[in-house]
């Protein structure tokens, strides 16, 4: 299989297998109109098999996303055909205004231009709580 | 600017040096006397509070100060949809500190973020309250000579309970305390405090549904009540409310030196038949409350 080499984008790579779909749906790169590639089940030494998305456009991407979909990716920042800068995403330590705080008692339902904020408590579950409530943060939506 | 909108917004060495302070205010009032003049204290209570918003004021004028606010959101600019942020900018305009009680969760911790002056939280709806926590601490020191080794009844309302939660916090920092959760299944620790708290520090911890079993091995008991207001359904605040209820039958099966604790105010879960015995401190706390809010006031004013 051969994929055309990318001369300025950005190649998101080391996409837990089967997580591609997600990071596709979740940046909507679908409503790009450059050329966006995605490989499933490559070949991986480090993972064993992985996903890959190509994208044919400098874009800006949203890296807290990115590490709360799906932390070790690895995003390519590609220039003139070769890579200008590489990140390794992780879980990011706080998350602002992404995602909402579902609890009614919260002040972030009732103050104006309050930013939503979430602080990473527990790692290994990858929870996250309202720094103002404490509310744990649902992520399936972004899921 | 140094808030206090957590417990844990304080070291223990803090926790330590306010305790001092407070002792040192109960034992020469009058030379504290004078130490806020000139200094005003704003209280701005967006829900009815009489009891906290009292103790902050006492507090202020028992250190020389002043005091202005307001008791609840309709007499505020906050009725024409002011929001929190600006309330602050402008009160910091008239105060030197400011008290704040809040229904929204986080509402003190937004004030802190755009205040000129120290917030402290007075309470925001179930989730902090560290100055109730402070007036515990306190009871709690001079009741029991120190906070090691204790092992602690948690009784009532524990889901909802933010006195409760901010105890828990707060005693997690000291040697060999056990906590013994006495509550109906509906009305458990919240998972979060289990783990970011108890599990973390690795704190001993028993959960049972029945007050007369454990109340033997208590060296403190902290009543709470079951509060109407953090319930959705009138239905499930109507069946839960009388679960916990302390008499003096019930006390007869505990230590000799257990000290009975309470945030008030009580409904029924403290029968009034065990106000008279040596053992309840709850209105002992109320007082306590005072002294340490004095503290925290000269700690944060920096006088």
């Amino acid at each position: 299989m051969i994929i055309g080499q990318i001369i300025d984008g950005i190649v998101l790579d080391h996409i837990t297998a089967g997580r591609g779909v997600d990071i596709y749906e979740t940046l909507r790169l679908g409503e790009l109109d450059c050329t966006v590639a995605m490989i499933f089940n490559a070949d991986s030494v480090k993972m064993g098999r992985k996903d890959i998305i190509k994208i044919g456009t400098p874009i800006d991407i949203d890296l807290d996303v990115l590490g709360i979909i799906d932390p070790g990716i690895t995003v390519n920042y590609i220039s003139n055909g070769k890579v200008a800068k590489r990140e390794h995403i992780s879980l990011p330590a706080t998350i602002r205004g992404i995602l909402k705080c579902k609890n009614p008692r919260c002040i972030t339902t009732i103050e104006q231009g309050l930013t939503q904020e979430f602080r990473l408590c527990d790692e290994e579950n990858k929870v996250y709580r309202c720094v103002y409530c404490e509310t744990k943060a649902d992520t399936s939506s972004l899921k | 600017m140094r808030s206090v909108i957590d417990i844990m917004d304080l070291s223990v060495e803090e926790i330590d040096s306010l305790t001092e302070t407070a002792e040192s205010i109960i034992k020469d009032p009058a030379a504290f006397s004078d130490r806020c003049r000139g200094k005003k204290l704003a209280t701005l209570f967006y829900e009815p509070s009489t009891r906290t918003r009292l103790s902050f004021e006492a507090a202020m004028y028992e250190l020389g100060g002043q005091v202005i606010g307001f008791s609840e959101a309709s007499n505020s600019s906050v009725a024409k949809g002011e929001s929190v942020a600006d309330t602050v900018r402008v009160v910091g305009c008239y105060a030197d500190i400011i008290a704040m009680r809040h229904p929204k969760e986080g509402a003190p911790l937004v004030a802190s973020r755009y205040s000129s002056v120290p917030v402290i939280n007075a309470g925001d709806g179930g989730h902090n309250h560290p100055t109730q926590t402070l007036a515990d601490l306190l009871t709690i020191k001079r009741e029991k000579g120190g906070f090691d080794g204790l092992t602690v009844g948690l009784c009532g309302d524990l889901k909802f309970g933010r006195t409760v939660h901010s105890l828990i916090s707060a005693m997690s920092r000291y040697k060999n305390v056990r906590f013994v959760m006495i509550s109906p299944s509906e009305l458990r620790i919240p998972d979060y405090v289990k783990i970011n708290t108890l599990d973390k520090n690795r704190i001993p911890y028993t959960e049972v549904t029945d007050l007369e079993s454990v109340i033997g091995e208590l060296d403190v008991l902290y009543m709470t009540r079951v509060q109407k207001e953090r319930f959705f359904n009138e239905a499930d605040y109507i069946r839960l409310k009388d679960s916990y209820i302390l008499t003096s039958e019930k006390l007869a099966g505990a230590k000799a030196d257990l000290s009975v604790m309470h945030p008030l105010p009580r409904v029924n879960e403290i029968s009034t038949d065990v106000d008279s015995d040596p053992r309840a401190c709850y209105f002992k706390q109320v007082l306590y409350g005072k002294y340490m809010r004095m503290a925290l006031i000269l700690m944060l004013l920096g006088v």
